[in-house]
């Protein structure tokens, strides 16, 4: 709760966390617990970007419908990123046109990197936590 | 988990009261949760509670502080976005205390 505090008193260090999303939404729970740790770093004021690559990029794809396999459908909780401030959303080309799908497919904005851009980016980060 | 009995009918909570099946959510529910924080709900105390509902079946997550605090600044001014209005309303955390009426889970990064 006291997340503003803590970076008072604390030495307010902020790191690069790169977020790595390689899972089909459903099926495991990677992708949920994925996205919640990315929601607690983000409450702790640090740098954060997210990245959506092989079967990772179903998971940002519109019109999910989970209620067949009864299981919450947390797709629209990656348009609530933008109010914790996270705008760093990147998805691979390469698993884009694999699957056949554009960024119209998508809830929500995102930028398309090649993998030679894709790799710049990576080695950027101070930190990168695959799920 | 612990069943309470909540204006006859049984309600399932977790550990810490927090209502487990939100499709069971109604008014009655509210208010005993508000008892259990010892909040009296006043109109101001609604308004967020019912933003709170909104913004879990929109985004089907509850709000950290900070996100609430902003997003209500959005919706119902300035004058009510902020730590001051929301802490006066909800003494025990705005985030926390109304989730818990407002039968969400407790917030994400709500340590």
């Amino acid at each position: 709760m006291s997340d503003m505090d803590e970076m008072e008193d604390g030495s307010g260090i902020v790191k690069k966390f790169m977020f790595l999303n390689r899972k089909a939404p459903h099926g495991t729970v990677y992708a949920l617990e994925g996205l919640e740790v990315v929601l607690i770093t983000a409450a702790f004021d640090q740098d954060v970007s997210m990245v959506f690559t092989d079967d990772g990029v179903y998971q940002l794809m519109k019109g999910i419908d989970s209620k067949g396999i009864e299981v919450k459908d947390f797709s629209k909780t990656y348009r609530a990123l933008d109010g914790y401030d996270i705008e760093k959303l990147y998805v691979d080309q390469a698993s884009m046109d694999a699957r056949g799908l554009t960024e119209d497919d998508l809830i929500v904005d995102v930028t398309v990197l090649a993998v030679d851009e894709m790799a710049n980016l990576m080695a950027e980060q101070d930190v990168v936590i695959s799920f | 988990m612990p069943m309470v009995n909540i204006a006859g009918k049984e309600v399932e909570v977790d550990e810490e009261g927090y209502l487990v099946d939100l499709s069971q959510w109604n008014e009655d529910i509210a208010k005993y949760m508000a008892v259990e924080e010892k909040v009296d709900l006043t109109e101001s105390h609604w308004e967020v509670v019912n933003f709170l509902r909104e913004y879990y079946a929109e985004y089907q997550i509850a709000p950290a502080v900070r996100v609430l605090t902003k997003a209500i600044g959005k919706k119902l001014g300035p004058e009510k976005g902020n730590n001051k209005y929301l802490y006066e309303l909800f003494p025990y955390g705005p985030a926390k205390q109304a989730c818990k009426i407002a039968g969400l889970p407790k917030p994400t990064g709500c340590i």
